[in-house]
């Protein structure tokens, strides 16, 4: 299980010092956890501060009663967490099968990865040549960075808007994708999203907002109010 | 040959042994083995160091083993190497050079190699270049590649210098007739105080006639790069170059290109991008569980890949 406690991240911009994450304390345990809230909020610093591509300013981070707060990248994955990059990065040279025998950690041959891509919807066979580069496409780009995270089989997995881009291929199938992975992998599995579809699977909901913790609780009791009294005006709430 | 030399020729040409088709090739300045085809001749030249190689045309999906190796320390040679390649021909060449330097003095191949492409002939041509050796002496390697391509003819080259050539100044001239292609990938890794230039001068003089120039190479250490490109649209054509560099510790690269369209129909490109590894690229890869050097030594081998 993770465990961020008195968790906070400030950066020194132009306009002085701002905090990106206050004082958050939460538990991901066991299960599905959909991280939510408005644009800008702080979810996508949460995961990139259990990733370990930022270091907190204070606050300690737990994984299974072992504080990974000063872990490196490197050593966090390695500890068993794994991040799903909102834009996936693009490489020259790298194709999909190499990225997919790094993840994986050992060699692994054509019908292991095909198992990975056949999971996200793609054909081995069209795929596990291709460059990593920008010849594919933003959506095509999401489902190879899934992939990498089944490769994986980590205790932790991250995934910052696994949603976003998807083209061609439905929700129900994104959503099978973590259904199966919780079956075969099991650990937690922490999913930052606004689609209804995807609270819906959830365990657990985070609402996160100016950098706090709006709301936490199981999705019975945090779902039900998450659409309404945000706080916009009557004719936009009208349209919503 | 000795075991060295075997080495270098596994090194350059993937080859434990004599390759299939024809070969020469040349040890020390000297023949260590040839073997002719039917169709594909090699002649000793007698004016000059080198070898002529004819290919007869139509010749179909046969290969030229052409490598050079040089052990012996302090040895400076120039070689010309003329193909002559017949209409409708669709060969594979395999060049390369390989010095172990264990001496302390100065190790050089200087090559020119020219082809002349008959029409509609579609070939392939293969070079590496590579460097061995604890001594001091400086291993150097000065290639000019000239192409000459007729009506239709199709050339392809691929080249590959990755490791220990202290110093190389690389030219590369190509004229191209009607309809003719030509497509340049490079390759080019330089570390400690190495230093390689790359000169591509190609002159679209024949109407719907192609180049397609790219150009990856990862400086290292305090080593220099040097990347000049000029494309000469004389006719209806196409023109595109690329210079792909990554830069790392002390190492400077710079990319000149030129481009000129001396026609209104030529369409010409050039593109360069230089600078370090995207910081992203090696978070990406350490969150898949590499070190940063693990990490940097992927993105490199995949971009000279």
């Amino acid at each position: 299980m993770l465990r961020l406690e008195n968790i906070s991240f400030t950066v020194d911009g132009d306009v002085g010092r701002r905090d990106i994450v206050r004082d958050v304390t939460v538990e991901f345990p066991d299960g599905f956890t959909v991280i939510t809230g408005p644009n800008g909020g702080g979810k996508s610093t949460l995961a990139k501060l259990i990733s370990g591509i930022y270091t907190p300013t204070s606050g300690k981070i737990w994984l299974d009663d072992k504080d990974i707060t000063d872990l490196s990248i490197t050593e966090r994955a390695n500890a068993g967490i794994s991040y799903a990059f909102q834009q996936p990065v693009r490489f020259k040279g790298i194709t999909v099968q190499d990225l997919i025998k790094i993840a994986s950690g050992r060699k692994i041959g054509v019908s292991e990865a095909c198992e990975y891509l056949s999971e996200v919807g793609l054909c081995a066979r069209d795929y596990i040549d291709r460059e990593i580069n920008a010849s594919l496409s933003g959506g095509e780009l999401k489902r190879i960075e899934i992939a990498t995270v089944l490769a994986r089989g980590s205790s932790v997995s991250v995934f910052d808007e696994p949603e976003a881009g998807i083209d061609l291929w439905s929700f129900g199938s994104l959503i099978k994708v973590f259904e199966n992975m919780q079956g075969k992998v099991g650990g937690s599995i922490i999913i930052i999203s606004h689609q209804e579809r995807i609270l819906n699977i959830a365990d657990n909901i985070v609402v996160i907002a100016d950098g706090e913790i709006a709301k936490v609780g199981t999705k019975d009791e945090v779902l039900p109010g998450l659409f309404c009294g945000s706080g916009v005006c009557s004719i936009l709430e009208n349209k919503i | 040959m000795d075991q060295i030399q075997k080495n270098l020729l596994e090194q350059i040409a993937d080859l434990h042994d004599v390759p299939a088709g024809a070969y020469n090739i040349r040890a020390n300045s000297e023949s260590a083995g040839r073997r002719t085809t039917a169709n594909i001749d090699i002649v000793t030249k007698e004016d000059k160091p080198g070898i002529d190689i004819i290919i007869k045309p139509g010749t179909k999906n046969e290969s030229v083993h052409i490598p050079v190796v040089i052990s012996e320390s302090g040895l400076e040679e120039m070689v010309y190497n003329d193909f002559h390649i017949g209409e409708g021909a669709e060969v594979t060449i395999v060049a390369g050079c390989g010095i172990h330097n264990a001496g302390d003095e100065k190790s050089r191949h200087d090559g020119i190699h020219t082809f002349y492409v008959g029409k509609n002939a579609r070939i392939k041509y293969v070079e590496k270049h590579y460097g061995s050796g604890e001594g001091t002496g400086e291993r150097v390697m000065n290639p000019k590649t000239v192409c000459i391509l007729e009506e239709g003819a199709y050339l392809e080259m691929d080249t590959v210098q990755i490791k220990g050539v202290d110093s190389t100044d690389r030219i590369t001239e190509a004229k191209l007739a009607d309809g003719a292609t030509i497509v340049v990938s490079e390759k080019i890794m330089t570390h400690g105080k190495q230093n390689a230039t790359t000169t591509f001068k190609v002159d679209l003089d024949g109407v719907d006639s192609s180049a397609h120039v790219v150009s990856r190479s990862v400086a290292k250490d305090e080593s220099t790069q040097l990347f000049i490109s000029e494309v000469n649209g004389n006719n209806r054509c196409n023109g595109h170059t690329e210079c792909d560099a990554i830069v790392m510790d002390g190492a400077t690269v710079s990319a000149v290109p030129k481009v000129s369209a001396n026609n209104v129909e030529a369409s010409l490109i050039h593109e360069a991008a230089i600078g370090k590894i995207a910081g992203e690229q090696l978070m990406k890869l350490m969150t898949l569980g590499l070190s940063e050097k693990d990490a940097e030594e992927h993105i490199i081998n995949g971009f000279l890949k």
